[in-house]
């Protein structure tokens, strides 16, 4: 069975030949549950990502979103489950683009410091000037179209060119797996869908996992190869066509919704009644194996 | 004279410097609360005979640790404050068990750097070095940490915060003696402040912080020595000119490299 993404971009060329093979799975998530005190923000979550992959994680606020990022991150430490990254415990490789914030416009810091930061900022010292260094920060920054305010400020940057300049410090490592947390929130529709169309040729291109969380999955929908859907800590997990139904999404809610489609819009909305089947929230997987 | 030069432009160098990450971590009040708590530990000292650095020395530490552990859970700015009433209290309690009480606050208060004395240079030399080295090592981290800190651990997070206390605190314990713990805030602040709007570069920020530090000490001791009016007054009168001159500088030339056409 082919597993293919259908896609909508045409550049499916990659750039840079990387050693690793198209759809090798770079992060695995087991039965990860997250319980703190009495709340169960994640119960038995599991999914695999695949190189070369946009995956959607969707939800609400408050679905968990946040939390099962932070595990993956390793920032946080599931109660139970596993979360291995290329076939190892949670590591460095995975770059990450915090959620929506707010910088001081005064920050005397550059598009260009920030990006630096994202090859060593953890390490102690002051960094070598070189020239190989500002090369690489330089095309760094314009594979993310972000040269022409590489001399800016971050904090007076408009909204997407923070986006941008995030993605570049995220990306600048290298890692295998590409985590970002609402970046489409507070973005105008066109800089979303050039935020979204950039991500999906990275993902593309170098062959990298990349995973955006989202509460409104329509800027997503034509480039998502396969989507998360999070309700009150559970996941259904697969193709978007897979997921995104009535029954599937009835069953992870605990409650009748319907899923309605309109001028290539997807809208999901609560359902008359609660005549929803008994649920079973476990093993909701719609993934094909 | 000569003394007072030497002592007073390290702390101006170490204190522009420190300051730069004072400012952008948002951190004034923990730069104002270490030096006036550390005000007790002076007056400890003088009670018992002891160095006023080593007094200084270990209640800024305190204060440091305090603010850093207390501030982990809860509000950072809570935690700044109970810590600073608590060590204000007991630098009340040792300066009434004090004799010479009045003379030895007021210096404390606001320095006395035309006082300070030959013994005074090596200590403050070896402090001063240590803090910027210590600087240097946390130069990435604190960057990182002051702009994304999502992408630390909390426990990461909360060892960079540990360490920048106390290099505010070894800042405070060499600055105190020369311009005392109430204007101490002109040091750490002001060139900060002023170097940011001058410049988008941090590396270039933080060296033009302590130029502004060391030109607005070097200027108020001279006209201190002139005038014989206290330094203190000139400190913090030429920290604000500088701090006014470099926003005005900033708004008409439109401030530093690159765009700077933004929603600000």
């Amino acid at each position: 069975m082919s597993d293919e993404p259908q896609s909508t971009l045409t550049h499916a060329v990659p750039e840079r030949a990387e050693p690793q093979v198209a759809g090798e799975t770079v992060l695995e998530l087991a039965g990860v549950t997250v319980e703190l005190g009495a709340r169960r923000i994640l119960d038995d979550v599991g999914f695999r990502l695949k190189a070369g992959e946009l995956t959607g994680l969707i939800g609400s606020n408050g679905a968990g979103k946040t939390t099962l990022l932070r595990v993956i991150l390793g920032l946080l430490e599931p109660t139970r489950g596993t979360v291995t990254v290329n076939g190892a415990d949670v590591g460095r490789s995975v770059g990450y683009v915090p959620q929506k914030f707010m910088l001081d416009p005064d920050l005397p810091v550059r598009a260009r410091d920030l990006v630096a930061l994202g090859i060593d900022g953890q390490r102690l010292g002051v960094a070598r000037p070189s020239r190989e260094r500002r090369e690489r920060v330089a095309r760094m920054l314009g594979a993310v179209g972000a040269a022409d305010f590489a001399d800016a400020r971050v904090g007076r940057l408009s909204g997407g060119e923070q986006q941008r300049v995030l993605i570049a410090h995220a990306l600048i490592s290298h890692p295998s797996l590409l985590l970002l947390d609402e970046p489409l929130a507070n973005l105008d529709l066109h800089s979303a869908r050039a935020v979204v169309e950039l991500l999906a040729r990275i993902a593309r291109e170098q062959r990298i996992a990349v995973m955006i969380s989202a509460h409104e999955m329509n800027a997503l929908l034509p480039v998502m190869d396969r989507v998360v859907y999070l309700a009150d800590g559970r996941a259904a997990c697969g193709r978007a066509e897979d997921v995104v139904r009535a029954d599937v999404l009835s069953r992870l809610y605990g409650h009748r919704v319907e899923v309605i489609r309109a001028a290539g819009r997807v809208l999901v909305v609560a359902g008359e009644g609660d005549d929803a089947e008994p649920t079973h929230p476990h093993h909701l997987d719609a993934e094909e194996h | 004279m000569v003394n007072a030069w030497i002592v007073a432009s390290l702390a101006a160098v170490v204190g522009g410097a420190v300051g730069f990450f004072v400012v952008m971590r948002g951190a004034s009040f923990v730069a104002h609360a270490i030096p006036n708590g550390s005000f007790a530990g002076a007056a400890g000292a003088t009670l018992v005979g002891a160095s006023t650095i080593a007094g200084l020395g270990i209640f800024s530490v305190g204060g440091a640790l305090g603010i850093g552990l207390l501030g982990r859970r809860g509000r950072r700015d809570v935690a700044t404050a109970l810590t600073l009433v608590f060590m204000l209290g007991l630098g009340a309690l040792f300066l009434s068990l004090s004799a010479e009480s009045s003379e030895a606050a007021y210096s404390l208060l606001f320095g006395e750097v035309l006082g300070i004395s030959a013994n005074e240079i090596v200590p403050t030399l070896a402090l001063a070095v240590a803090s910027l080295i210590v600087l240097g090592l946390l130069w990435r981290p604190l960057l990182l940490d002051s702009v994304l800190p999502e992408r630390s651990s909390g426990r990461r997070l909360l060892a960079v915060d540990l360490a920048f206390l106390l290099l505010v605190a070894m800042t405070t314990t060499m600055t105190v003696p020369v311009v005392g713990t109430t204007l101490i805030f002109t040091l750490m602040i002001a060139p900060a402040a002023a170097a940011r709007a001058l410049t988008a570069r941090p590396g270039v920020a933080l060296a033009l912080s302590s130029a502004v530090a060391l030109v607005t000490v070097w200027g108020a001791i001279a006209l201190s020595y002139t005038t014989n009016w206290p330094v203190g007054f000139f400190v913090g009168a030429l920290g604000a000119c500088a701090y006014a001159a470099s926003h005005a500088a900033a708004r008409s030339g439109d401030g530093g490299p690159g765009r700077t056409a933004g929603r600000g």
